[in-house]
């Protein structure tokens, strides 16, 4: 993962990725249909993203069946929430730098 | 690209869609309003309707009258609270509905789940209590347990939706306990918790979140 000098992660360089992981900082998880309707965005945008965290391991997916429907929650993993907070105290440093 | 200002809209989505995620707000500080009004309403019909004039509930309210005039006067008492109940939880379900379709929030979300539970629990417990402590003829504390019980489920609740709801609850169980100490002036008591507080407190979220 590519991480720049100034604690800026890319792989939080995307406004969906944002607010999924803004999403789960502070939900204990959240499922796929709350989460689109959340962030206002399509099933295969919101899949793409949510794999892409899943793969450098900062999102846990957690499969279950409500009833007979299955049913796909997200939770963060402790080091998704740690290079977030990272990425978020880069983000407010910066602005107030400049 | 301006990349401080694009910072700067990434922090500004992240805290919005924490915010959003994690708290009800689509409440209305006129849901408030109303409830407060309807308490005083309420409260007005059994001082001039049933309590001819009266307001204390001094010792012996209830001596030299008929065990069937007691009967009246408790289904008076019962009627009018669970009135009070209904208009007042339909007026806060019509403002939230209104609220939230105005601001294009969903109503029906993980936090609302969440926080309808919070607030049910204290509010079904006291809920069952009270009317069997009032057939029980035990009336000293059916008020101070109203408003405490109210104010539990309050401050559970504030968690999930604006902080002043939780202040709300405090000022409720407050109000609660002193009024366990002043039993004859329950009423005002009630018409104080349920009526001006809750009228102070929908204006200020009102002026703060919604003009």
């Amino acid at each position: 993962m590519k991480v720049n000098i100034s604690g800026l992660n890319k792989v939080f360089e995307n406004r969906v990725r944002l607010g999924i992981m803004s999403v789960l900082m502070v939900n204990d998880s959240y499922d796929f249909n709350n989460l689109k309707a959340t962030l206002g965005v399509t099933d295969g945008n919101l899949a793409s993203h949510l794999k892409a965290l899943e793969e450098n391991n900062l999102i846990r997916v957690n499969k279950q069946f409500i009833g007979r429907k299955p049913n796909t929650s997200y939770s963060v993993t402790n080091n998704g929430a740690l290079l977030f907070r990272t990425h978020l105290k880069a983000l407010e440093d910066l602005i107030n730098s400049q | 690209m301006d990349s401080k200002s694009n910072y700067f809209e990434d922090l500004k989505v992240i805290k919005k869609v924490m915010e959003e995620s994690s708290r009800f707000l689509s409440l209305s500080g006129l849901s408030g309003i109303f409830a407060g009004i309807i308490a005083l309403i309420g409260a007005a019909i059994a001082i001039l309707g049933f309590m001819n004039g009266g307001i204390l509930f001094v010792d012996g309210y209830t001596t030299g009258m008929s065990s069937h005039d007691i009967a009246v006067l408790k289904s008076e008492f019962f009627i009018d609270a669970i009135l009070v109940l209904i208009f007042a939880l339909a007026f806060s379900f019509f403002f939230s509905i209104r609220k939230s379709a105005s601001k294009g929030l969903k109503m029906w979300t993980p936090v609302s789940r969440r926080l309808l539970i919070n607030l049910m629990i204290p509010l079904f417990t006291g809920g069952i209590l009270i009317p069997i402590l009032y057939f029980q003829d035990q009336w000293q504390f059916i008020i101070p347990l109203m408003l405490i019980f109210y104010g539990l489920a309050l401050v559970n609740a504030g968690k999930f939706t604006y902080n002043e709801v939780f202040y709300l609850g405090l000022s409720e169980i407050i109000t609660g306990l002193v009024s366990a100490v002043f039993p004859v002036y329950g009423l005002f008591f009630w018409c104080f918790g349920f009526g001006l507080l809750h009228i102070a407190y929908g204006l200020i979220m009102y002026r703060k979140y919604e003009i």
